[in-house]
This record gives structure tokens, C-alpha cells and sequence, in this order.
């Protein structure tokens, strides 16, 4: 089991570091990821965001939402600035320009189009060399700053405004693409993924990617009413079914040891997922099978990697 | 209404802003259709609706409370209606069902 | 009264008295991509690095885009900050050229000037570093290593100044500088250089003690007002940078104009230029003023806030202006950028030159003193003909000819 910092949510800290009055979309997720990202990091933090919804909802000028020092400056590079924060921080600290014996929490922030897509060599050079900043993925499964399209990490058969469903398509061609296994595969400390409906998981791997020495990198998912097309008060019920549906699997990687951090003895059948979201709204039965199928071939490859089944059978 | 606003020297440079959390002055209360009203009987404290909250919205304040049926709690939670944006979550994810949405009325 | 400063005389191609500088500057973070002609800078100051010599974060990025990325955060977060690139790395780095001086960051950079693909090109002339001319960097031209290295030091003053607070761009004749030798003073001890350009510390950074939101999102209520800061940046960058090089020139005894004239005085006929050509046209002015022809140079060292005060003073007495570009502003009738820049200058003065546009050296074309002879004697006819081309010349392309 991962490093229990916080066995409940009462042992949280109460401090509120993204203030309320954001503009994030009634039930977005993102604002729930990013409270808990911040009071995981504390005050001693410092935060690059990439644009996205994100960046825009928290920073209309004169306002801003962030409590802890924060800079944006363009889509593709958040990772690239961090690298720069960190080394300036390094250097001024060995200087004595700065106090050497603070610790600093270098985090970067992208969406999926940031981090999978324009931003991923800024974040895969970042990874290489090894700074020690904490890169957060809040992964809503396509660009929805500009209007809903498809990115690397839209899952296929979701319908975005560039993968319209009709006579010849049926929503995204291909499958999402499996980020945190290629950032793994650059075998940095820590890399997990996490979902806002487990609080308590997603908030213990922030602590352990703070903490770890070099790059982390936690991948989260982040449900999107606006784009995922439901109630804005399912959000949370629908990043649960995302797990309990094998969907989504909340793993984490450190220090090259595996683990399933959120196990689903009994697994339900995808299309509770599905049917909960608009954006699939076209697919028929035939169509979910698949996804099915793709996702028993990804529980069947994530237990052999354990060695054990860790994520069960389909039960309903 | 642009002869109200700061000129170019009184803002600060690059347009940095100085005053962290400063978003608090806008309140996004105003969005909200239905609004959570929670049942301080019913409510377990579990902190869910203050966990999951996008928001902040969900305060935790050192409210004591005794139920009816004689259970005491140290702290009560409660809604902050200038920023709740009305989304539900909390109410949906209530294991107690202690939350209730409530049409808004003007 | 200040204590001498020693120097040491050192065969120096520009980009190794550039990691001098830098060296001699104190920088904490340097971010850069190889690229040729500028890779011996970074190479240099990797030594420097490595050897203890310069005690500062090197940031091996994987692109140019990722070198000024990593400049604006490092710089950010309150670091004195180098990058050094050349032709495609500052087109890779256009995007962030202007966010970096949009958040009024003081970088430095300096730029082995390269003509830009395609067909490739390793090769100098100045299409990259006109190329960046409204991004809001304040941009020099200069003609020696010994230039190169006192301008890097400038460039520092000039940038964190807290009237400028603007990022620099120091850019010099890529191969023709950036890899031949001249002697080179360097201080002995990097001391003196330090106290001319101490480290500030006033200015607003990503400090946890004082949290801030840098870049923030700006309605079109707001954006306009914190551009136009930059428009007074960049007229307060022009005082600034005189004002820094009569305080070098105090206090180093070396000292660079903005614009620097040779035997202009008496002369009917200018020739414009930058960068290490200068040298070139000098030679040829000897050899034409040998000949009987009045004729004299100028130098511009300064592009960006343009020194239009002190180019308006060096040039009204003649009565032919030859503005020699080594760019070209492709389907513009004047295409050589400093020539249209002068041309609309001279739109408001009653008493003005002629003025002619000559596009040379371009993808590194050689230009021998005999090209500003003819030039010039085309120049002198043209002008008795009263027909003064009203579109710019390409000197020296096969094909074209002029008479």
C-alpha cells in the first residue's frame, strides 16, 4: 500500500490556497484536484500553470485565485518553465541570494493538450534531466479552453467538436494515448495516476510526488460536464465509475515498484460509464463491447504486471 | 465605465497581480439555479460535500452541534452561498442524504 | 576613486568573448540549445561551468523554444539569466520572445547572426534578428568581440534597470565574428564587473513570502494599458542605455555610441550599416576619400528603441544616405529593413537626403570593399541623373544588374 499521510479526510489541511470566486465551469473537477494539490503543497510553493481552462478560469485579470506565487506562459512549455523556476531557485539558494534551508515545491500544471500533445517534448526534456518539479496532469480528455476537440488523450469513440459522430465517424478514431506509461518509461521517481473521487489516494500521491527527490508526475482524471456532456453534479460519480469500471486505473509507480493503489475486486461493466456521458451518446451496444474488450485486454495486462488480480472480474 | 479604471501607470508592471486570492471579490454565487441546503440532523460530518467541493464553497466552522437523537458533533458544515455555484456534487455525494437542492428563487 | 581594473588580452572569436561575459557577470541560470554558428558560446560557458569558474544552474534543453521557456521561469523566479542562439532556435523562440518581455523580464541574449532556411543556410547575414524586431526586446548590433563582450556586461545594467526591466538581444556577424579571433580584453578579476552591474533585488519575483499571479489572463479592458508599458519601457530603455554607456565608458574606458560615425563630417555621400561589415565599409571609405570621393560611414549599434535622435544628427548634412541591409522584408518595395525605418523618419524633416536602399551579404555573399566603391560611385550618379532608385538595389545577385 502507498504512504499513508492522511488516513482521513479530517486529517487534511483546512487552508485554502485556490480561493473560492474562480470561473471554473459549475462541477468542474479541476477545481477540486487543484484545492487539494495546494493544500498537499502548502504555502512554500510555487506553480506554473500551462494554458488551459485552468490557467483562463483562475486569472482574469485583476483577479486571481492563486495564494501561492503562480506564473503562465504559454501553452507548450509549462515543464520548461518549472526546469527554469528550479534551477533559479538551485542557484540563488547555493548563492545565499535566497534561504538555502527552505523548501520550495516546484509544481507544473498542463492539461491533456498541454501535456500529451504541444507540450509533451518540454515535459519529456524536463523528465530527462531530472529537475525536481512535481508535473500534475488534469486530464479532461480533450481541448475544452477552445471548445471541446480532440486531443491524444480524448478516448476513442468520444465524440469532440473534430471528431463529430456521424455517417462515416463515430467519434475519435483511435485510443487514448497511454501517457503516464511513456513518462514512466523515463523512469523518473514517481509517476501515478489518480482520480478526484478517491480523495484520499489522490491526495497521499500528491505528498509522495512532493517529496520524492527529481521529476514526479501524477495523472489525473478530471471529469468535465461541459464537454463530457452530463449533470454538472455527477462529476465525482462519474470519475468513480471511470475506476470501478476499469476505465481508469489508479496505479502508481516509485521508484520502479508497482502498485494498484485503488483495487476493484469487482469490476462493472463499461457501459455504466458510457451511458452516464453524451459524448457517447452515439455508440451502440456492439460499439461499447469493444471498448470492453479494450478494456479487459488493459486489467488482464495491469494484474499480470502485479502478479496478482488486483482488478476483478466483470461482476454487472 | 473604462474612465473608472486604473491608467497604464497605475497598473502594475506586466500586469502582475499583487494581491493573492483576490478572486474572492467576485462572487459566483450569482450562478447558481438550485442551491444545497444541508440538514444539520442528517449530516454524518464525513466531509465528503467539503472534499469534493470545486469551490471552496463547503466551510468546516466551529459550530458544536447535538442532534435529536443526542449525538454530539464538535463542528458543523456549512454552505458558502456567496461562491456556491449551485453544481450538486455535494448533494449527490452525500452518503447521508443530507443535502437537499433547493430551486432558487428571485 | 574606484581601483583600476586590470584586464588580460585574449585571442577571442566573439561567441568566446560572449561566455566571458557572461562569466564576468555573475549569471545564475543559462538555458541554451546548440546551434551553429552560436554553439561555442554555450560550449564555453559549460567550461566555465564545469571548471568552477562560473557558479551557475545549466539548463541542457531539448529546443530553443525550451531555452527562452526556462529563461522566463528561471528569470521569474529572480535569477540573472543567459541564452545565446542563432536563425532557426530564434524563430523556434519567437512565441516566447514576446511573452518574455511582456513579463518584463530582464534576460540576456546574444544572437550569431545566420540566414534563415530555406534553402538551409549555416551560414550569416541578419534575416533572424530582423525578424524579431517587434518583439519588444531592446536589440544591438555590434562590430568586434571586444564590443561583444562590453555589451553583454551592458546588456545586463540595460535589462535590470527598474525604468527598462526589459529582456536584451546583443547580436553580432555569425562565422564572421562568432568564429575569427581578435585580442580581447577581459577583466583579470570579474570583481570590477560585478559592482558596475550588482545584483538587484527590486523587482517583483515568484517569492512564496509575497505570492503573485505573473501572466495572468488580460480582458480587452485591461490589455492595451499593459502593453503600452512597454512602449514607455522601451523609450526609457533609450535613456537608459546611454546613460549605461557613458557610465562603461567611465569607469572601463571603452566606449560604444548608439551611433558611431568615420569621416562623416565632410562628407555628400553616407553608407549605412551593422554589424561586423563596418569594418569592411571603413576600409572602403579610406580607400574611396583616397580616391577624392567625400564619402564617410556610419554605424548603427542600437535597432531597438531606434536611436532616432542621433541618426537624424549624423546624417541631415548629406545628400545621399546608403542604407546597406543585410535582410530583406520580402514584397516591400524598400525591403531593407534600416533603410525603411530611416525613409519614414526622414518623412517629417524639410531639409533630407536622398535616400538609396542596398540589400548585401545576404546567406553570407561576400562584400569586399570594391562593392561599397561601386555602390557608392552608383550612388554619386544617380544622384547628379536626379534618379535615386525608388525601390531597394540587390547588390551582387547574378542576373541583376544595375547602371
Amino acid at each position: 500500500m502507498p504512504e499513508r499521510y492522511y488516513k482521513s479526510l479530517r486529517d487534511l489541511p483546512k487552508e485554502e490556497y485556490l480561493a473560492s470566486g474562480h470561473r471554473l465551469c459549475a462541477g468542474c473537477a479541476a477545481g477540486t484536484i487543484i484545492r487539494h494539490l495546494l493544500k498537499v503543497a502548502g504555502p512554500n510553493t510555487i506553480v506554473v500553470t500551462a494554458t488551459g481552462c485552468l490557467e483562463v478560469a483562475t486569472t482574469p485579470y485583476p483577479l486571481t485565485a492563486w495564494r501561492v506565487p503562480w506564473i503562465h506562459v504559454a501553452f507548450e512549455n509549462a515543464a520548461s518553465v518549472a526546469s527554469g523556476v528550479e534551477a533559479a531557485i538551485k542557484a540563488l539558494q547555493r548563492k545565499g541570494l535566497i534561504d538555502p534551508s527552505k523548501r520550495i515545491n516546484i509544481i507544473a500544471i498542463g492539461g491533456d493538450g498541454g501535456t500529451y500533445d504541444i507540450g509533451f517534448q518540454a515535459l519529456s526534456g524536463m523528465l530527462e534531466r531530472g529537475h525536481k518539479v512535481m508535473y500534475l496532469l488534469y486530464d479532461n480528455e480533450a481541448y475544452m479552453n477552445t471548445g471541446i476537440q480532440r486531443s491524444g488523450g480524448t478516448p476513442q469513440f468520444a465524440w469532440t467538436t473534430t471528431t463529430p459522430a456521424g455517417r462515416v465517424w463515430k467519434g475519435k478514431h483511435q485510443p487514448k494515448k497511454p501517457i503516464s506509461d511513456i513518462v514512466a518509461a523515463h523512469r523518473i521517481p514517481y509517476v501515478a495516476t489518480a482520480n478526484p473521487a478517491y480523495v484520499l489516494d489522490m491526495v497521499n500521491k500528491f505528498r509522495r510526488a512532493l517529496e520524492v527527490e527529481g521529476p514526479s508526475f501524477v495523472h489525473v482524471i478530471q471529469p468535465c460536464p461541459t464537454g463530457w456532456r452530463f449533470d454538472p453534479s455527477k462529476s465525482i460519480e462519474i470519475a468513480k465509475l471511470a475506476t470501478e469500471t476499469g476505465m481508469w486505473i489508479n496505479w502508481e509507480l516509485d521508484h520502479g515498484e508497482f502498485r494498484v493503489t485503488v483495487p476493484v475486486p469487482k469490476r462493472k461493466h463499461v457501459k455504466h460509464y458510457i451511458r452516464a456521458q453524451g459524448r457517447f451518446r452515439h455508440l451502440t451496444d456492439e460499439d461499447i463491447e469493444k471498448i470492453q474488450e479494450y478494456i479487459n485486454k488493459e486489467v488482464e495486462r495491469i494484474n499480470k504486471l502485479v502478479g496478482k488480480e488486483v482488478i476483478g472480474p466483470l461482476a454487472e | 465605465m473604462s474612465s473608472e479604471l486604473p491608467t497604464w501607470k497605475e497598473i502594475p508592471i506586466a500586469g502582475t497581480i499583487l494581491e493573492p486570492g483576490n478572486s474572492v471579490k467576485y462572487k459566483t454565487g450569482d450562478w447558481r439555479t438550485f442551491r444545497p441546503v444541508i440538514d444539520q440532523e442528517k449530516c454524518v460530518r464525513c466531509l465528503f460535500c467539503w472534499a469534493y467541493c470545486p469551490d471552496a464553497a463547503v466551510k468546516i466552522v466551529e459550530k458544536p452541534y447535538r442532534t435529536q437523537s443526542g449525538r454530539e458533533y464538535q463542528f458543523s458544515v456549512e454552505i458558502d452561498y456567496d461562491y456556491c455555484k449551485g453544481c450538486g456534487i455535494c448533494a449527490n455525494e452525500c452518503p447521508a442524504k443530507a443535502i437537499q437542492m433547493v430551486e432558487e428563487v428571485k | 576613486m574606484m581601483p583600476e581594473v586590470r584586464w588580460r588580452r585574449l585571442p577571442l572569436n566573439a561567441n568566446y568573448a560572449v561566455a566571458h561575459a557572461v562569466k564576468d557577470s555573475d549569471v545564475d541560470v543559462v538555458a541554451a540549445y546548440p546551434i551553429t554558428p552560436q554553439t561555442t558560446v554555450v560550449e564555453k560557458i559549460s567550461e566555465f561551468i564545469a571548471n568552477g569558474e562560473l557558479d551557475a544552474e545549466m539548463i541542457h534543453v531539448e529546443s530553443e523554444h525550451s531555452a527562452l521557456s526556462a529563461c522566463v521561469g528561471a528569470s521569474a523566479a529572480g535569477a540573472r539569466v543567459f541564452t545565446a542562439t542563432a536563425a532557426q532556435g530564434l524563430e523556434l523562440m519567437h512565441e516566447i520572445l514576446h511573452i518574455a518581455s511582456g513579463l518584463r523580464l530582464p534576460i540576456v541574449m546574444t544572437i550569431a547572426t545566420r540566414a534563415l532556411s530555406a534553402p538551409i543556410s549555416i551560414w550569416c547575414d541578419y534575416s533572424d534578428v530582423m525578424n524579431a524586431r517587434d518583439a519588444s526586446w531592446v536589440t544591438m548590433f555590434v562590430s568586434s568581440a571586444q564590443e561583444a563582450y562590453d555589451s553583454v556586461i551592458q546588456a545586463f545594467k540595460i535589462a535590470e534597470h527598474p525604468d527598462v526591466l526589459l529582456p536584451v538581444m546583443v547580436a553580432y556577424d555569425g562565422f564572421i565574428m562568432s568564429h575569427t579571433y581578435e585580442p580581447v580584453l577581459v577583466a583579470e578579476d570579474p570583481a570590477p564587473i560585478r559592482e558596475f552591474i550588482p545584483k538587484r533585488r527590486d523587482r517583483i519575483v515568484l517569492d512564496p513570502e509575497k505570492p503573485v499571479t505573473m501572466g495572468p489572463i488580460a480582458m480587452p479592458e485591461w490589455y492595451y494599458e499593459i502593453k503600452y508599458q512597454q512602449v514607455e519601457a522601451m523609450k526609457n530603455a533609450y535613456r537608459v542605455v546611454k546613460e549605461t554607456i557613458d557610465e562603461f565608458a567611465k569607469r572601463f574606458g571603452r566606449r560604444y555610441p548608439v551611433v558611431e560615425t568615420y569621416r562623416l563630417e565632410d562628407a555628400e555621400i553616407g553608407i549605412l550599416t551593422y554589424g561586423a561589415i563596418y569594418g569592411t565599409l571603413r576600409e572602403a571609405i579610406d580607400i574611396m576619400r583616397s580616391k577624392g570621393m567625400k564619402v564617410g560611414a556610419i554605424k548603427l549599434r542600437l535597432w531597438r528603441p531606434f536611436p532616432y535622435e542621433e541618426v537624424l544628427q549624423a546624417i541631415k548634412h548629406l545628400k545621399l544616405l546608403i542604407v546597406a541591409d543585410r535582410a530583406i522584408s520580402y514584397g516591400a518595395r524598400i525591403a531593407g529593413p534600416v533603410a525603411l525605418e530611416i525613409m519614414s523618419l526622414l518623412l517629417y524633416e524639410s531639409e533630407r537626403p536622398e535616400v538609396m536602399s542596398v540589400v548585401i551579404g545576404i546567406g553570407q555573399r561576400t562584400v569586399t570593399e570594391e562593392d561599397f566603391e561601386q555602390i557608392a560611385k552608383l550612388g554619386a550618379k544617380w544622384l547628379e541623373e536626379k534618379r535615386i532608385p525608388r525601390e531597394t538595389i540587390y547588390w551582387g545577385v547574378r542576373g541583376v544588374t544595375y547602371a
